[in-house]
């Protein structure tokens, strides 16, 4: 799925279009519509996700527990991390809408580094797992629980990669205030996988998980 | 793929980054075919590729009858009869009728709301390409000898390693997720392409039915793909990355499986049901000279239909110990889901009413939905009574109720379709007496087929099991049944016969003049067969079935009185100044990438390289490639979307309206 994503999103690098929302019925661009519809496909996807992880959470066999083995400040702090991505995220529109390129460009810039810091934790908690017993065919549990967080880790790791795109056509010349719209898009997908992080590190961590 | 590389120093200029291309020129012949963007011949790719499909389903189908036709069979074994009723199922229901659907809503969509093209040509091309790659990949199997051998449903944990050791299942997950992918990314394209971009004055009410189905069926694959997709994952890892989803010996409960499964399951058949209900909504109001009757509630059932599609999934679940709230729950809920497809039924007899019907074999076709989709949606309501159920589940007369709906239902109404519309595709029409021997053949083969499969079933003959004894009283109406396949076989040739001996008929002919059928709707607007850039201009609609009201009125004694002839109200096809999207490259390289990934998971991860750098390239030249060509066919023209002023009310505010989701097409795609 991701490929047809960083077409559409990547797209700005072409910079030749500068499209607004004019003239569509709805009044929201084709683009941005699509990328609205995607993402109502994907809050299904996370629902089996988290599905599968609600109903396996309690089977972890002879290997760990989830209660065991979290360490939630840990996680909470890569959290946070993620969450102020959105706000500077939202903060690279807001100024590229004003025509501030330089700031669009540094504040891309760090929404992907704090994106990339969240999955660095993330590989760091997968590998101290691991280190600790909790390996991927360990149980039901750890299968689903690797499973829903590898899906999210993905997902954040292709936004990593269209922030990048974008400031990479930033440098190039060709992303400016009339393609916006472009940052706008690539947002909604950034805001969606943080708010779906919110569920999962909810349903994951904060509900209070069987030990053993 | 040598193209690319030809074109590499032609294209672009020193401005344009590496691997920047030229867009193709098409070229004539096959070319235009592989590069085409065109919602048109897309449409057309869908549906001979669907018809591909439809023949091996259908073969095996045939094999499956030999081996049942008599007790102890020999023609095939245990093993081989599993990977064909698999087969069988996954083809029809994801390479046949899906397809088909996206054929009919491929090609008549943009017509039907007065559009020149979907919103995102390039990502349509992709969707069909991938939808074939996904199809060749699962048809794969059988060449290695090794298909899918756990039923279309794929219950875990009978798919896992220790009971499908083969390849099959991982070749049922993966071709499933592309076609997927197929499906998913043409679902969103036509939601954004009908939101956005109908023509002035198309209010969502005054869609045609056919449209509205479509739309409908669009949001069911856009929840429902991805929740397959996340049970067809969890599949693949538990086969090979040792994941424990659905292994019982970890503790963990297969019936996960079942819940995701008919969670897109249910939703699933509604997909394969209502752009045949579409079809009929626009064959029997033309062919009874009357306009729908209560085309709200046509549509608003339809609507309906979308959302309790979402609450009925476990009652294919009844026997599987979900507890007697869910049962009684669920039985409930299917029951209630029966009154909107009744509706339906209603509506589509009140139409014929008083009607000046003509049995042309497009409305025979039509009326066969309506009679055998009843007959279906019956023996339906008797599986919602679960203490019934319990009785019918895993039984023949599950086999006779899904044909009713899927063949009764969905297949005959594409034939309907195909008749209906041949004329405005291929520019010819299907000859009428071939198309009724199509008809009763295959109409009086499927219910010798699939008639008595009620009786078996309920005389207690499984489901899914490779042969029988004899003594049981299955032997005659087994017989019976395979007499009945090779009827509808024959009926299938006919139609392959009509194709091409009507095409050959219509060589050197001028093509069917415009609106063979006196029809309603705006794709008939345009001559016959639809020129590239469909209209020539843009068409101003004020009502429901706009192109009826211009050719009649009714006078003051409340008669229908002609007030313009269709040749008057059609336009000609010859405007040249229309802006179109150049065709691409990308969308099959693309496409193309995912199964070599594919191969790769299965025998060694070194295939998925070359597979993953075709992605990566066919992304990389897709994003960067020009908007258009501008030496291309279709290229200049810029400005001036070929709508012509006159006939133009406000032009002005039209106009603008009007070509800009175009220009979106044509070059942000
Ligand atoms: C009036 C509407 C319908 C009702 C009440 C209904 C009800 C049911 C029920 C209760 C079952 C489960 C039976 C069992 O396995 O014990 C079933 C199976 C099935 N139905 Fe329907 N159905 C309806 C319409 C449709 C339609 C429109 C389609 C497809 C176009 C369809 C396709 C199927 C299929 C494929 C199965 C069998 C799945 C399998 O086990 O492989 N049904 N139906
Ligand atoms: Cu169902």
């Amino acid at each position: 799925m991701s490929e047809a994503i960083v077409t559409e999103a990547g797209e700005p690098a072409r910079g030749d279009h500068d499209h607004g929302d004019h003239g569509t019925l709805t009044g929201i661009s084709n683009n941005k519509l699509l990328m609205w519809v995607f993402l109502g496909s994907e809050c299904l996807l996370f629902g089996g996700l988290i599905s599968a992880y609600l109903i396996n959470r309690s089977r972890f066999h002879t290997g760990p527990a989830p209660g065991d083995i979290f360490d939630i400040p840990f996680t909470s702090v890569s959290s946070f991390v993620l969450l102020m991505s959105s706000l500077t995220m939202v903060l690279a529109l807001s100024a590229l809408q004003r025509g501030d390129i330089r700031n669009n460009r540094i504040w891309l810039l760090t929404t992907a580094l704090l994106g990339s810091l969240f999955i660095g934790g993330q590989v760091y908690e997968f590998t101290s797992f691991l280190r600790e017993g909790l390996g991927y065919t360990t149980s039901p549990f750890s299968s689903a629980f690797f499973t829903l967080t590898g899906f999210h880790g993905i997902h954040v790791s292709v936004g990593i990669v269209m922030l990048m795109s974008l400031a990479i056509s930033s440098y190039r010349g060709t992303l400016t205030q009339k393609n916006s719209e472009t940052v706008e898009i690539v947002g909604l997908y950034w805001h969606f996988v943080d708010v779906v992080w919110i569920f999962i590190f909810t349903v994951i961590y904060l509900v209070p998980s069987p030990t053993s | 793929m040598s193209e690319p590389v030809a074109e590499l120093t032609s294209g672009g200029g020193a401005a344009l980054p590496l691997g920047v291309y030229s867009r193709p020129k098409g070229g004539g012949g096959w070319r235009d075919w592989v590069t085409t963007v065109d919602h048109k011949k897309i449409g057309i790719l869908y549906g001979g590729a669907a018809l591909f499909f439809f023949g091996i389903g259908g073969f095996e189908a045939l094999l499956i009858r030999l081996q049942l036709a008599t007790p102890n069979g020999t023609v095939v074994g245990a093993d081989l009869y599993n990977q064909l009723y698999t087969m069988h199922g996954v083809t029809m229901v994801f390479l046949v009728i899906m397809p088909l659907a996206a054929a009919f809503a491929n090609y008549l969509l943009p017509l039907q709301i007065g559009a020149r093209d979907v919103a995102f040509p390039r990502l349509n091309a992709m969707s069909f390409w991938l939808f074939l790659a996904g199809g060749l990949f699962l048809n794969f199997s059988w060449l290695v000898g090794d298909a899918p051998d756990g039923g279309w449903f794929a219950y875990a944990p009978n798919t896992g390693v220790t009971f499908s050791p083969g390849h099959g299942m991982d070749f049922y997950a993966i071709g499933l997720q592309i076609a997927g992918i197929a499906s998913l990314v043409s679902a969103m394209n036509l939601i954004v392409t009908v939101l956005n971009m109908r023509a002035p004055g198309m209010t969502l009410f005054k869609m045609p039915v056919f449209t509205w189905m479509i739309l409908v069926v669009q949001f069911l694959l856009l929840f429902a793909i991805p929740v397959i997709t996340v049970a067809l994952f969890l599949l693949l890892f538990d086969r090979n990355f040792g994941a424990n989803f659905f292994n019982p010996e970890m503790g963990a409960d297969p019936l996960l499986w079942q819940h995701l499964f008919w969670i897109f399951g249910h939703p699933e058949v509604y997909v394969l049901i209502l752009p045949s209900f579409g079809i009929v909504s626009e064959v029997i109001p033309t062919f009874s000279r009357k306009p729908l009757f209560g085309y709200e509630f046509m549509v608003f059932s339809g609507i309906a239909i979308g959302f309790m599609g979402w609450g009925v999934w476990a009652h294919h679940m009844f026997v599987s110990g979900i507890g007697p709230i869910s049962i009684g729950a669920f039985t409930l809920s299917t029951m209630f889901i029966a009154v909107p497809t009744g509706v339906k039924i209603l509506n589509w007899l009140a139409t014929m009413w008083g009607g000046k019907i003509r049995l042309t074999a497009s409305m025979l076709f039509a009326t066969g939905v309506v009679s055998m989709f009843t007959i279906g949606g019956l023996s339906g309501v008797t599986h919602a009574v679960s203490p019934a159920d319990t009785q019918q589940t895993d039984t023949y007369y599950i086999v006779a109720h899904f044909h009713y709906v899927i063949f009764g239902g969905a297949l005959l109404g594409f034939f309907s379709g195909f008749y209906f519309w041949w004329p405005k595709v291929f520019g010819h029409r299907l000859g009428e007496t071939l198309g009724k021997w199509n008809f009763w053949l295959m109409i009086v083969g499927f219910n010798m087929t699939f008639g008595p499969m009620h009786i078996l079933g309920l005389n207690g003959m499984s489901r899914r099991i490779d042969t029988y004894s004899p003594g049981f009283g299955f032997e005659f109406w087994n017989l019976f049944a395979t007499v009945g396949a090779f009827v509808i076989a024959f009926g299938v040739l006919c139609f392959a016969m009509n194709v091409i001996l009507s095409a050959r008929r219509a060589r050197g002919l001028p093509p069917e003049p415009p609106d063979p059928w006196d029809a309603r709707s705006l794709e008939w607007f345009t001559p016959n067969p639809t020129p590239v850039h469909n209209f020539d201009e843009i068409v101003e609609v004020s009502s429901l079935d706009e192109f009826w009201h211009r050719k009649w009125t009714t006078d003051e004694n409340g008669r229908v009185v002609r007030r313009a002839t269709a040749a008057e109200v059609c336009q000609t096809g010859d405007a040249d100044d229309v802006h179109l999207p150049s065709p691409s490259y990308w969308p099959v390289v693309v496409a193309a990438g995912l199964p070599l990934v594919g191969f790769g998971l299965l025998y060694n991860l070194w295939i998925c390289v070359p597979g993953t750098i075709l992605v990566l390239i066919g992304v990389y030249a897709w994003v960067f490639e020009p908007p258009d060509d501008p030496d291309g066919p279709f290229g200049g023209g810029h400005g001036d979307e070929g709508h012509g002023d006159e006939g133009h009310g406000e032009t002005e505010e039209s106009a603008s309206d009007e070509s800009a989701p175009q220009e979106e097409a044509a070059s942000v795609e």
